[in-house]
Order: C-alpha cells, then structure tokens, then sequence
C-alpha cells in the first residue's frame, strides 16, 4: 500500500520546513521506520521515516527546497504500484514551494499569515529544475557579506549552518541576526500560540544572565552538537577518596570526587589529545595544555572557574585551587582570565540527585562533561548482581572538531581510568 | 542670513574676496561688459575696472595660461569659463601647467588660482555642452576639486577656493543657479575644502551625492523614508579632491550599506573612487555590494525624454538604495 | 611690411667688459652642453634631454639685454636660458642628475628648469604651452604698474600652434610687455620651418596684431639679437607693446639626445657649413679681435674659467644625495597630501 511522505508539523511554531538531503533516491527499497530524508524546521533538524515499507517511488521536493508543512515530499509504494491518483490528489493541493529562499521578499516584518517566499509560487510541485536551486552550503563556497561574515566570527556562528536570504543565497546581515536567536524564539512568539499567558512576574535579567544567554544562544542553534553517554563504576573511587581523606586527616585537606574526575579527565585528555580542542573557523585548536572548566551555580546564574594544567599538578593541588576558585565563583570575585578559556568543562549535577543530563557546549570550547549522580544500584558482575556505586556521564560535543569515535574513545579510556583509579596516584 | 540664490552667492563670494585681496582678479569671456553670460560677475566690471574684471576673447587656451602665468608672479586669478564644456580647450593650461609646476619647480612656484564655471548636465543643450567632467580633474595630483550643491556651500567653498595657494578646479551646477538658500552675510564666513557634509541622518544606507544630484538625492531619501520604511544618510563630499572620505565611512559603518549617485559618466567616475576607499577601509562593514548611480553611458542626447532616461533619476537611486537593503 | 633687417657691425656701443661677458656666456653655454651631451652618454642623465649648441647668440643676446627684474620664460631647450638667467650652474647640473641640489630637487628635469629667484620661469615642455603663460606674466607687470618686462622664447613650430594666436592676440590686445623670441633653427624637430608654415618670414605674422613690431635677425650674430631685444624691451617697458622677434639660427646638434647630429631630415654637408660659417662663437671672438677687444689670452682665461664652472658643477651635482623617497609626495600641494597613505601604501 503506497503511503504519503509529508512535511510534519514538528514543533507548535512550525510553518514550513527546508528539506536537507534525501537519504534515499527514487527506487531505493525503504523500509518501515527507516529515515528517508532529513528536514530542517524553525528549531532543529529532524529525521523524517517512512510509515510503510516498499520502494521510493516518487521524490517530489527537492533538497534545500522549502515548503510549508503538509506538502507531499514523496510516496513510499510497491514497486509496480499505481500513485497517480496521490500524485494528482498532491497537484490539486497545488502548494507553493520556494527553493532556498532566494526570491524571498524581505522587508521588515512581514505581513502576518504570510510565509515570506511561499505565497508566490513561480513552479509546480514537480518538477524543479536543479538549476534553480542555490547550492546547497555543505558543498560549494559560502557566500556572505563582508559584514555577515565579521558578525558570524564575532558570535562564533558557523557561516555553513547559516541560511542566507539575500541575492543567490548570500547571507547578510539579518541572517546572522536570525541565526543568533533561533536557538530561543522570542518568547512573544511562542505566547501568541499559547494564546493567553499565564501570570507572572517580571525578573530582570542580571548581567551575568544576559552573557548566558547570549553566549548559550550561539551553542546549541549553530554548534553541531552530539552526546555520548556511559556509566561509571565508582566503587573504587570511593575507596580510594577514603583512603586518601584517611591519611589526609591531620593536614585539613579533603580530597572529593570531583577532584578526582578533575584529575582523571586531565589525564585522559592527555591520551586524547584530539579532545583537547576547539574549532575556530577555518581551522581547529588543538591545546596543548588542559585547563577544565568547572560549572559552579551561583546565585543568578552560573560560572566556569578554569583551573590551568590541570594534568602537571596532583590531587592535592587540585583539590587546594579548585576549591579556591569555586568559593571565589560564589561570591563573584572572579576576574575574566579565571572563568575564560577552558579547553575542556565538566559540569556535574550530581549533588541534585540527578542521574543524567546533556550540558550545553560553552563556545569556543568543543566538548563538556556532564556528571550525574553516583548511586547504588543492582549491576550484573559475572552473572550475579552486585550492588554497585554508578555514576553516569555524558559527554557533548562539537562535531565540526570531533568525531563520534574519537568521542567514544575518550569517555572509554575516563571509565577505565576512574575504573582503576590507583593509576592517579602515581 | 539671507535667502538667496545660488547665482547670487557666487557674485557675494567673489565681490568680498576681491575688496578683500587687490591680487583677486577675475578673467573670461563675457566677464565685464556683458555683467556674465550666467551673471555671476553682475556688477563687478563697475566696481573693480577692466583690469581686474577682465573680457578676454575667445581663447580658452590663452586666458588659462594667463591665469597661469599671473599666478607664477603672485597674483590670485580667478578664471571663469562660460562652461567647462570649453575648458576642453585649455586642458593643457590646467593641466599640465597649474596642477603640475609646484611640482616641476620642487616648490618654488605657487600657483593659486581658481578655475570656476558652470558644469554637469543642462536643459536639452546635448552631447558637447552637457557633461560632468568632474573625475577627469579630481584625477589630476596638484588639483583640488570643489563641486557645491547649495548657494550657502557655494559662496563658503569659493570664498575658500580662492584664498587657496593652489588650483581649484571649482564645478558649479549649471542648473543649481537659480536654486535658493540660507547664506550668511557674514564676509569671514568660509567652508574648508575636503569637508564632506550630512546633509540628512539616517540608519539604513549612506547615499553620497555632490552638486546637483545631491538634490535627486535628497528627493529620494524622502520617498524612501515614506514609502519603503528606509531611513538614508545622504553625504555631499563638497570637494572630491582632497575628499573626506572618513565622514563617509563612519556613515557606512552605521548604515552597511552604499549608493553613490553622479552626473558623470560610470567608467571611472567620482563614485567609482569612493567604491575603492570604502571597500578598502570598511569592507567588514558591508552588507551588500556598493551600488552607483550614474549619468548614463552615452553622450548626452538633445530630446527631453532621453535626456532624462541618460540622467539619475530619484527613481533609480530609490531601486539602488532598496536593493542594497535587499528590499528589491 | 612690420619687419626690417638690421645690421650689426658695430659694438652697440657697449663696454669692454660687457662684450667679454657675453662672450663668457656664450662659450658657458657651449661647455656646460657639451659636458651635458658626455653625462648624457655615460648615463647618468636620463629622458629627454635637447642641447643649445649653436643657438647660443640669440639666449645671451637676449638675456643680457635684460634687467634683474624682468622676466624670462622658454621651452624645453632651457639650459642655457637658465644658466646666463644666472641660475647656478651646480643646480642646473644636479638637476640634469635628478639630485635633490638640483632647481626642482630632482623632480623636473631637463626640460623643467626654474629659477624663481632670478625671475627665470622654466622650463616648459609642452610646445606652446607657456605662451599664454608668458602673457599671463605680462599681464601681472601692468597689473601691478610695474615697468618690467617678460622675454618669451621660442620654437619656430610654436608659430603655428593656436595658443600662438592666442597668445600674440591678447598681447596686443591688453597692451602686455612681452617680447617673443622665436628661435628658428630652421627645423621643428625634423620638419623643416617652410614644410609647416605658410608664411617665409615668421617676423611677419605680426602684422596680425595691431601695435606689435616684428624683426627677422641673424640669430647667429649675438650683437644683432642684444640690438634687437634692447628695442623691443624699450619698446615693452615704455610703451607696453609686444614684439616679435624672429632670430635665425641653427643647432649643430640633433633635436634631441636621442636623435642622430644630422638625419634624414638634413644633409651632413648643411651642418657642417653652418658649424664653419655660421658658428656664433667664432664670429663674435672675430668681431671682437677685429675691434681689439679680446686677445688670445683673453679667451684662454675664459676656457680656463668657465671649465671650472662646468666641472665644479659635475663635481657638486655627483655629490648632491638622490632624492629620499618621501620626496616623491612634496611640493604638490601647499598644506601637503593627505591621501597618500590611505590610498597609496605600498611607497
């Protein structure tokens, strides 16, 4: 039975979505649940999957074509199966499509209801002819305006993941500015589908909130983020923090898990040196010292002390500077050159009771650590189950500097070290 | 302040520089007896005599050098041609001779002397009396370059031009004459040379203009503002050599954006300069490519309709503008 | 008819001592452009570089008829204008070198000598072009009621260009001192004087112009032309009227230094006659024997004297600096120039 490939309503705000890369072609076999194609919405880019199985017999939309949702992108079929009648259904629907939004018609705001670049519709649903379609920016040269460009460098926003709406695609101005908000829409714009709004009191944003907001905002939106996520067996961790707080008794000191993850993440970031980086444009940083960023929350918000060197000093150094520096954080006594400039971050929520969460890339750096909760919970060991002590970590990052493998290698080598954390010690 | 005309201003300027420098003469055809073929000399032949209002024939070539020749000894002529469209004929003198024998001399001669006279395009007088010839001299090293678009401008610039120890190429508009304006009395009244002026504020593109289409341009900034919701910053360099160009880029730097709009002809114009320095010194500032607006590439012709269709149209610098603002 | 020729066997009247100063300056001017024509050859002057030897009658002729405030004003053929004008040998030589002693700091060249302190107002190359520059000059004498009076030489192709009418015309027309010395060598450039005017006597286009006079001289008899400048000077200075003078004359050399001693354009036989004949030097040192007003000891000294000067000059010229490269951007506007570094970095 032929069935219909659309572009879905995909969040609340959803009008119209940009098809990215069609992942099958027409005739591929498709199966049911296999993603055939991903899109681009207002929020994200999302993967769209065929609801039946059968070839593909009919793309409709082009890539980099943008369509309003309901369109007919393509029709999953038995091989000999008769479409034409779904085909003639998708020509009466007679929906616009405006391919890269090179004709789009700015202006300054424009007239509610309508869809900048939709409404006119110069072509039929099918077919397009390749050439009117811009090329897409994960192939040919970037086209931006001086001044798009600077902006972009300056807000540490990727020119390639930059839809530009100016002649033949260029990206201007308003695009980078777009581009620096879409990872939060403005909340009058969410308001208005949520019809009246709730009561609530006005809080101002602090300073400190602001730079949040504004950096976080250049994060998830143009850094291509990827999570991975392992756990942790901590029991020996847990030892070994007893022994060492043990014979530390007399000094004052007190040496934690964080300390240890400290320690350990340095280490395993001096065997995974393609870690240790950041991408900068035109080329990517790789550092050759580690200094870890922690996340302290503080009152309005939260900062990122970086202890420096991290893997030339030991525990108890660390354990000494770090707690330093976050009872400094707390009382905002930081000066910029301490909370500036980390090559890796860990941010741990452990304290809340959390058991996992993804953290948010803060750039330029290309990677952070988010640390849950240790917690006892039944492991199989050996076939028999065991109550072990389990920490999970997740850990982001940047793919245009890092790899999924290179990723998973890392965390591999965390876990083994903090698996055998006697090594530290040395 | 007086509301006067443009032509008046010019008289005002040149009557209170020549009471105030008995070196200050002033030489072409039709100067003295005939009061000025645009009468910008009125009564000046009266007041100052033949020798320092002098008729000369029709010798463009001669009573340049003239001029030349004065200033080499110390005196401050004020040339006038009935058009530049004549002054062809005494591009040597200015030329080869004013711009160039400070130079030549290794500094022993100034040459202060001004050459003045209606310029740019005229009511349907064709292709050799109708031209803006302003990028040929403003080309020239040891040439300064005035074209006023206002009497107030026009009376400040060559009160200034004239007190100048070098040549002044001075482009009055020939269809700017009649134009009125606030212009002060006041004899010490001067504008320096190579001083740009906003002539209107805006936010979302910088359009330069200098003599008359600085009027077109001013007209378009108004439609733009009314019916397009674009706000243009409209620059007048005054003088395009020296020109302050440092006005026009802080303009660019707030605006982005550029529209250059000139009499002359595109190749190589006055606005084709002013594309280089900007994409030299701003070229981060950019959000779009320059755009000109020039006279049309081609003689001018006699009929009204294409005479119009060949100059800048307030129509054409809307387009210009709303493109650069990606609004087209 | 406007022209008379004069004959000039007698001394004019004039002093010894001014008889072998002029002769003193002829024989300056041969030296200085032979030593130019050999610093021309081994390279160390450049461009366009056109010598007086032959002519040398009607500049020292001319220009000694002259008060120190007077005007001189010629074309590019100007060494030896500037040197008897009394600009210093050694700046005219550096000049030549492109040397920062030189009149215009290495800037103009041989063609654009000036000497503001002595009145001498170049050194113009473009042929033609100063004449209304040299009315302009004339103009300012009467505008400032002065009495002086400005010479204006020239080629005898300048007698065919429009800034000549120009020029010519307003002169007589605003009553300008301004006397013109057209230079006929015979050839402008390579075209012989008859193949571009249509006229024998260029003397005689000044009957065009009501009130100026015209003469065709000897320009190689060097008393003639002082006889001939010193009426018209009076004639400018007293009752401000312009003269045309055309002096005859012939230039043993090529037009240019580029340009072969005789061409296509002339017979070798031509040249050397006039060098045997006509050669202005000799016939003054003759005219001045035959009036014992020189003997050979005389002219030894003179040799003797004005080798130093030339030499010195050499000298002086080689040891004057190049011109820094700052230099490049001086003396074009008064208040200096503010564009360059924005618009020409790379200097």
């Amino acid at each position: 039975m032929a069935t219909r490939i659309v572009m879905s309503k995909l969040s609340p705000t959803m009008e119209e979505g940009r098809i990215l890369q069609w992942l099958k072609k027409e005739g591929d076999p498709v199966e049911s649940g296999e993603v055939v194609l991903e899109v681009e919405t207002d929020k994200a880019n999302m993967e769209v999957e065929a609801m039946g199985s059968g070839v593909l017999k009919r793309i409709l939309v082009p890539e980099d074509a943008t369509v309003p949702t309901g369109t007919l992108l393509g029709v999953v079929a038995a091989e000999d199966e008769d479409i034409s009648a779904i085909l003639a259904e998708a020509e009466a629907v007679a929906t616009g499509i405006s391919v890269g939004r090179a004709d789009a018609k700015p202006g300054t705001v424009p007239p509610s209801g309508a869809i900048p670049g939709v409404a006119a519709a110069p072509h039929p649903a099918t077919p397009l002819e390749p050439a009117a379609v811009p090329p897409p920016h994960d192939g040919g040269r970037i086209k931006a305006s001086p001044l798009a460009r600077r902006m972009a460098e300056e807000r540490g926003i990727a020119l390639r993941l930059v839809r530009g709406t100016g002649p033949a695609g260029r990206i201007i101005k308003r695009d980078i500015e777009a581009a620096a908000t879409t990872g939060t829409p403005a909340f009058g714009e969410v308001g208005t589908e949520l019809g009246p709004e709730p009561p609530y009191e006005r809080v101002e944003l602090s300073q400190l909130r602001k730079a949040i907001a504004r950096n976080l905002v250049q994060s998830l939106g143009p850094v291509p983020h990827f999570f991975l996520t392992a756990e942790i067996d901590m029991g020996r961790v847990l030892e070994l923090r007893a022994e060492l707080n043990k014979s530390l008794q007399d000094t004052g000191l007190k040496i934690g898990v964080n300390e240890i993850l400290l320690k350990t993440a340095a280490q395993a970031l001096l065997e995974h040196p393609d870690m240790n980086v950041a991408f900068a444009g035109d080329h990517i940083r790789r550092f050759t010292r580690v200094d870890i960023g922690i996340a302290v929350a503080i009152d309005d918000g939260l900062i990122t002390p970086v202890l420096r060197d991290v893997a030339a000093k030991g525990l108890r150094q660390i354990s000494v500077e770090s707690r330093e520096l976050i009872a400094r954080a707390r009382e905002k006594k930081l000066a910029p050159e301490e909370y500036q400039g980390a090559t890796f971050t860990i941010s741990n929520l452990g304290m809340y009771d959390i058991d996992e969460f993804t953290a948010v890339i803060n750039p330029p750096a290309a990677t952070i650590l988010a640390v849950g909760a240790t917690q006892e919970k039944p492991v199989v060991v050996n076939g028999t189950i065991e109550i072990r002590s389990r920490m999970r970590v997740t850990l982001s990052c940047d793919h245009r500097a890092v790899d999924g493998a290179m990723g998973a290698e890392f965390l591999a080598t965390l876990k083994r070290m903090l698996e055998n954390p006697l090594r530290l010690v040395l | 302040m007086a509301v006067i005309t443009y032509r008046e201003a010019l008289n005002q300027a040149l009557r209170e520089e020549m009471r105030r420098d008995p070196d200050v003469f002033l030489v072409g055809e039709e100067v003295g007896a005939y009061q000025g073929a645009y009468k910008i000399s009125q009564g000046l032949l009266e007041e100052f005599g033949e020798w320092r209002v002098r008729d000369v024939p029709i010798a463009e070539l001669g009573f340049t050098g003239l001029g030349v020749g004065a200033a080499m000894v110390g005196l401050r002529p004020v040339i006038e041609f009935m058009t530049w469209s004549f002054a062809l004929l005494a591009v040597d003198g200015i030329v080869n001779a004013a711009a160039k024998l400070r130079y030549m001399s290794g500094g022993q001669f100034k040459i202060p002397i001004t050459f003045r006279g209606p310029s740019g395009a005229a009511n349907q007088l064709a292709a050799t009396h109708s031209q803006a010839l302003d990028a040929w001299y403003a080309h020239i090293p040891g040439l300064k370059v005035v074209a006023p678009a206002t009497a107030r401008d026009a009376k400040g610039l060559l009160k200034t031009a004239i007190r100048d120890d070098d040549p002044v190429v001075f482009l009055e508009g020939e269809l700017l004459y009649a134009t009125k304006d606030d212009v002060p009395e006041d004899e010490s009244f001067l504008i320096p040379l190579g001083a740009s002026d906003i002539k209107r504020s805006g936010n979302d593109v910088t359009i330069v203009a200098h003599s008359r289409p600085l009027h077109t341009a001013l007209k378009a900034a108004e439609i733009l503002q009314e019916q397009h919701g674009i706000s243009a910053e409209v620059i007048d360099p005054r003088t395009l050599r020296p020109m302050d160009i440092d006005t026009i880029l802080e303009s660019v730097g707030k605006t982005n954006r550029c529209v250059i709009v000139e009499e002359g002809w595109p190749v190589c114009g006055i606005g084709a300069q002013i594309v280089d320095d900007i994409q030299r010194e701003a070229f981060d500032e950019l959000d779009a490519p320059i755009l000109r607006v020039t006279g049309a590439d081609t003689p001018q012709p006699y009929a009204r309709n294409l005479e119009q269709i060949a100059l800048p149209q307030a129509d054409h610098i809307i387009t210009a503008a709303r493109r650069v603002c990606y609004q087209e | 008819m406007a022209t008379r020729t004069t004959e000039s066997d007698e001394l004019l009247g004039l002093a010894r001592d001014q008889l072998v100063e002029m002769l003193r300056w002829m024989i300056l001017g041969r030296r200085f452009e032979e030593k130019t024509a050999e610093m021309y050859q081994v390279g160390e002057i450049g461009g366009f570089c056109h010598l007086y030897i032959g002519q040398e009658a009607v500049a020292v002729g001319a220009i000694t008829a002259l008060r120190p405030d007077d005007y001189v004003i010629t074309a590019y053929r100007d060494h030896v204008h500037a040197l008897v004008r009394r600009m210093d040998p050694n700046a005219i030589m550096a000049e030549l070198l492109g040397r920062v002693g030189g009149g215009s700091k290495g800037k103009g060249g041989s063609m654009h000598l000036f000497d503001r302190s002595n009145n001498f107002l170049g050194g113009h190359a473009i042929v033609g072009g100063h004449l209304p520059i040299a009315i302009g000059v004339g103009y300012a004498i009467r505008y400032r009621d002065s009495d002086a009076v400005c010479v204006c030489f020239l080629g005898d192709s300048v007698a065919n260009i429009g800034a000549f009418n120009e020029s010519l015309n307003m002169a007589a027309l605003f009553r300008l001192p301004v006397v013109f010395v057209i230079e006929n060598n015979q050839y402008g450039m390579g075209t012989a004087v008859h193949r571009a005017a249509a006229i024998r006597n260029l003397a005689d286009r000044a009957c065009a112009y009501d009130g100026m006079q015209g003469w065709t001289i000897d320009g190689m008899d060097v008393l003639e032309v002082r006889k001939a400048v010193e009426v018209a000077v009076e004639r400018a200075r007293t009752h401000k009227l312009p003269s045309l003078i055309e002096a005859n004359c012939y230039r043993f050399v090529g037009h240019s230094m580029s340009d072969p001693n005789y061409g296509h354009y002339r017979t070798k036989e031509e040249v050397r006659r006039y060098k045997l004949e006509e050669d202005p030097i000799k016939r003054f040192i003759e005219t001045l024997k035959k009036h014992s007003m020189i003997g050979e000891g005389d002219l030894t000294r003179i040799e003797h004297e004005v080798k130093a000067i030339v030499d010195g000059s050499v000298e002086s010229a080689k040891q004057s600096p190049l011109p820094q490269p700052e230099d490049l951007y001086s003396d074009i506007y008064a208040g200096g120039y503010a564009d360059v570094q924005r618009r020409d970095p790379w200097r």
